[in-house]
């Protein structure tokens, strides 16, 4: 019952995405379009044909046999050069199979076939051994210039920073008018979807709160690190996937060509929630850059928090609950249990009822060695103080400390 | 005549042999017999493929639809990293090993292997190390949830359970290095004279090049472990940048080994096929000199293809397209291997008995999965499709079909040399058709899967991904089911049956087919004359 609900929602999924590629199609006008999609899908269905039949006609129309429609040229060359692949590898395989099939069917021994005894041909052999090289030097020539141009990261438009957190992406755009701007992207897709207690949504672990815009058309390099352990930052319609190293950056990029929202996923085992940190990048034209990033500034200017200000304990429990929600709940549970002994409780924890200083600091610093990450570099002080003052009056730990921004202040660098 | 002398002369030695070895229990711990140690290696290897397959399932099972069903997400990745630390080193290795220790003796015509108390050691390490594995589940903070590549900083997070699976590491890879000095030396020094290199069982050839690689590589698997264990104990850095450390140096040192160790799986297969084909052809080898040339180059160069695990990690251009020539080059001499097979069989006299009908699995998947494997070599596309279930389907094609169809080519094949008796061929037969069959429906979309983009090692996913994963686990559950059956067979076998003759396949050559079986406790105490027209070549 709820599996049929599942079906209806991603067959409609399915059907808007396949009018968006129809639509694409006239659009991107380009001469190598059409090849792809057509080699590429002859093959996969060729090679499926046996597998689908157990399935039914409406079905099939549903199952995704193939790379994601590129969008980019680097995903397109990748696409064209996986096609090419796939042809011959299944002509090799064809070739090689008829050949046993051909054994199979006339030289066995209950047909009376009397065995001949030849072991070697080395004129079969030199043979056998200097056409695959020659057809993978063949091969080798496409391959190389699709990675070229890949790895071809110089004279970027706009360079954006993106961040692997366990288990969020932060990214900081770092030239360009949106200089400056930076924010978290946290996977949206509400908690009881994942525990199977509300319908799942049409884009289900595929979104986030606030996704990383970017103009279309314009060569966007990507600078990826981490701070905790390695993630991946992955978008297959741009072919692009590039590991984030805590300590180190890395590069890539992409110039996308159509307008729309692509989605991917952390594509690097990192911990527990490692298939809840999605990437989703939305493409928009440059007006609606410009006014993207006039908007985030007048409200980054409007959010600041004004340093001098005192807050009430009613004020910071408020603010404290939201960066609790969208920071610790993940491993310390809303309801401040925890998931022991991993991720310890905070409801009567030894950090969470003792000196307000240490359980600044290890909000600030985290636990080496432990998933505790250090927070003092994604939140302000103010998010500090609103979560640790959050923590400390929450569940049992009633202890109606105050903590000022101040507080935090004076303790960082500590 | 050979093995009526043969017989004759063991018969005598099994006879004085029950006054001075052990019963019981007690044969089992103290043994230095090859054929003992061998089996208790094959018994080992099928627990352990029990455990690692019921972690499978609850995968598959946790997988079969969206959203969380049974188990935690940090549960899902110690069943990830358990089921492929348990596969890896203590199902398929060991069963390779206790193919060696069987029949490497008996092709050569030795007594036993060269060191016998080493043997039983290298055999006994192993139970201790499953032990570390598995109990390291009911620890606080449980298994490593790292995948079995152990990545720090990940693994650094990790708790007790990581350290477990350290040790257990340290402790498997001594025992495979013994284990290997014990066969290299077997090889090189035991052979019955006239029994030159080049005209010795293939299996034995794929066994010295695995003996080198493995003694190659496991130190230093043992080597990035312990520095994982002083990064996390002992304020080491040499995987952390805040200390002037790098994480992808664990990296180059793990693929170091583990691209080896690919071949290490794989090359014991190939040995086990160069047997079974040519057998129920009814021929020889085709190319006996240039499978040999392939066997060698297959285990040099698979010690300069490490990077191509790392394509996203960010090497350099160059290094990445070195890595990609070096990779597309090892498809030659794997090529050549399966043209030889092919060839073999052409024009031959061929019955499809349980041996082969898995060696013709064999040999139908391990080329898609080779050829999968040059999709994913090629940098660009393997930069697409890296960490997804493209790869998760490529290798399972390669190690599942590869070596444990291969494994079970050879269980057939020697089952009656070592009971006694034949199998069951009709069960032998249903457990070859169910296995091809759900392996397929299980690891074929998997190719899909992973094109579409969906991330490998995570524990629910994305509604576009549904069908498949239906299919995918409906297949694993039949796959899994299916094993049972060689318990049935291998059972029957052992209690009675129609007798084997010395030589059960009319095709088979070597020394092992001309003992009795099964074969006495000691065989080949004198050595054997060497008989040209039971050579390979």
């Amino acid at each position: 019952m709820a599996r049929n609900s599942i079906r209806n929602d991603y067959l409609k999924q399915l059907s808007a995405s396949g009018a968006r590629q129809t639509e694409s199609t006239p659009q991107e006008g380009r001469g190598t379009r059409g090849a792809p999609s057509f080699l590429g899908r002859l093959g996969g269905i060729g090679l499926l044909a046996g597998l689908l039949a157990i399935f039914s006609r409406a079905a099939c129309a549903a199952w995704e046999l193939n790379l994601q429609a590129p969008v980019t040229a680097t995903a397109k060359h990748v696409y064209e050069l996986h096609s090419l692949l796939l042809w011959i590898i299944t002509v090799i395989f064809i070739g090689v199979f008829a050949v046993v099939t051909y054994s199979l069917i006339f030289h066995r021994k209950s047909k009376g076939h009397k065995a001949s005894d030849f072991h070697d041909n080395t004129t079969l052999e030199i043979a056998w051994t200097v056409v695959p090289t020659l057809i993978l030097v063949g091969l080798a020539f496409p391959a190389t210039s699709a990675l070229v141009k890949m790895r071809d990261t110089s004279q970027p438009d706009l360079t954006v920073k993106a961040t692997g957190y366990q288990w969020k992406w932060g990214y900081e755009y770092l030239t360009g008018d949106a200089a400056g701007i930076k924010f978290m992207s946290v996977m949206s897709t509400p908690r009881e979807q994942i525990e199977n207690k509300a319908p799942k949504g049409e884009h289900y672990l595929l979104e986030v709160d606030r996704p990383l815009v970017v103009p279309v058309g314009k060569k966007v390099r990507v600078l990826t690190t981490a701070t905790d352990v390695i993630h991946s930052w992955s978008v297959p319609a741009f072919a692009v996937k590039t590991d984030a190293v805590p300590g180190f950056l890395r590069d890539t990029w992409f110039r996308a060509e159509k307008e729309g929202t692509y989605r991917g996923q952390c594509s690097e085992l990192c911990g527990k929630d490692h298939a809840f940190m999605p990437v989703v990048v939305e493409v928009v034209s440059e007006e609606k850059y410009a006014a993207w990033v006039a908007d985030q500034k007048q409200k980054l200017a409007a959010a600041a928090d004004d340093p001098n200000k005192t807050w009430t304990l009613d004020e910071l429990v408020a603010r404290g609950e939201a960066v609790y929600t969208a920071n610790c709940a993940a491993c310390h549970q809303a309801n401040g249990q925890g998931l022991p002994p991993a991720f310890p409780a905070l409801d009567g924890s030894k950090v969470a009822k003792g000196s307000k200083q240490g359980h600044i600091e290890m909000v600030l610093n985290g636990k080496p060695g432990t998933a505790m990450a250090a927070f003092g570099a994604q939140l302000s002080d103010t998010d500090i103080a609103a979560v640790v003052a959050y923590e400390r009056n929450a569940w049992s730990n009633k202890l109606g400390e105050v903590i000022q921004p101040a507080e935090v202040k004076a303790l960082r660098g500590k | 005549m050979q093995a009526t002398h043969t017989a004759g002369h063991a018969g005598e030695h099994t006879h004085d042999e029950h006054g001075h070895h052990p019963s019981g229990w007690k044969r089992w711990v103290t043994t230095t017999n090859h054929k003992d140690i061998g089996s208790m290696y094959l018994w080992f290897s099928f627990v352990m493929f029990l455990v690692g397959g019921a972690m499978s399932l609850v995968i598959r099972a946790e997988l079969f639809s969206p959203g969380l069903q049974y188990v935690s997400p940090d549960f899902y990745n110690q069943m990830v990293t358990l089921h492929a630390l348990i596969m890896v080193f203590g199902a398929i290795m060991p069963a390779f090993v206790g193919f060696a220790n069987w029949m490497l003796p008996m092709m050569i015509g030795a007594p036993d292997m060269a060191f016998g108390r080493l043997n039983n050691w290298s055999f006994w390490l192993l139970p201790p190390a499953a032990i570390l594995l598995t109990a390291s589940l009911f620890v606080p903070g449980g298994a490593a949830g790292t995948g079995w590549t152990l990545y720090p900083p990940l693994s650094v997070q990790m708790g007790i359970g990581m350290d477990m699976a350290i040790f257990a590491v340290h402790i498997l890879g001594m025992s495979s290095i013994m284990g290997s000095i014990n066969i290299v030396t077997t090889i090189l020094n035991l052979r019955a004279p006239g029994m030159t290199l080049m005209k010795m069982p293939l299996f034995c050839w794929t066994w010295l090049v695995t003996g080198f690689l493995l003694i190659a590589s496991m130190p230093i698997l043992a080597g990035a472990v312990t520095m994982l264990l002083t990064d996390r104990h002992f304020g080491t850095t040499f995987f952390n940048a805040a200390g002037g450390g790098d994480p992808v140096l664990f990296q180059h040192i793990f693929w170091f080994f583990g691209h080896p160790e690919v071949y290490i799986i794989a090359l014991p297969a190939f040995g086990v096929i160069s047997h079974v084909i040519p057998a129920f052809s009814r021929k020889h080898l085709f190319g006996y000199a240039s499978m040999v040339y392939a066997i060698a180059a297959i285990g040099l160069i698979s010690f300069f293809v490490w990077a191509h695990h790392m394509y996203v990690t960010g090497l350099p251009l160059t290094g990445q397209l070195y890595f990609m020539y070096a990779t597309i080059l090892i498809a030659v001499p794997t090529g050549v291997k399966v043209f030889n097979w092919v060839t073999t069989m052409w024009r031959g006299s061929l019955t499809f008995e349980t041996p082969m009908l898995f060696a013709l699995g064999f040999l139908t998947l391990f080329t898609i999965g080779g050829l999968t494997g040059l999709v994913l070599a090629m940098t660009a596309v393997d930069i697409q499709l890296q960490d997804t279930y493209y790869v998760v389907a490529h290798f399972h094609y390669v190690m599942v079909a590869g070596a444990l169809f291969s494994a079970y080519a050879g269980l057939y094949f020697w089952l009656p040399k070592w009971t006694g008796h034949m199998y069951n061929e009709s069960l032998g037969k249903l457990h070859f058709w169910l296995s091809i069959i759900f392996f397929n429906i299980a690891f074929f979309p998997q190719h899909f899967l992973g094109l579409a983009g969906m991330p490998r090692r995570i524990p629910d996913y994305a509604q576009q991904f549904a069908d498949f994963n239906v299919m995918s686990t409906v297949g694993a559950f039949g796959f899994g089911i299916s094993q049972l059956l060689v318990l049935v067979v291998v059972f029957q076998s052992l209690k009675g049956g129609a007798k084997a003759e010395n030589r059960p396949w009319d095709g088979a050559h070597g020394f092992e087919w001309t003992l009795p079986s099964p074969p006495p406790y000691h065989t080949f105490e004198d050595p054997p004359a060497f008989n040209p027209s039971e050579a390979h070549a």
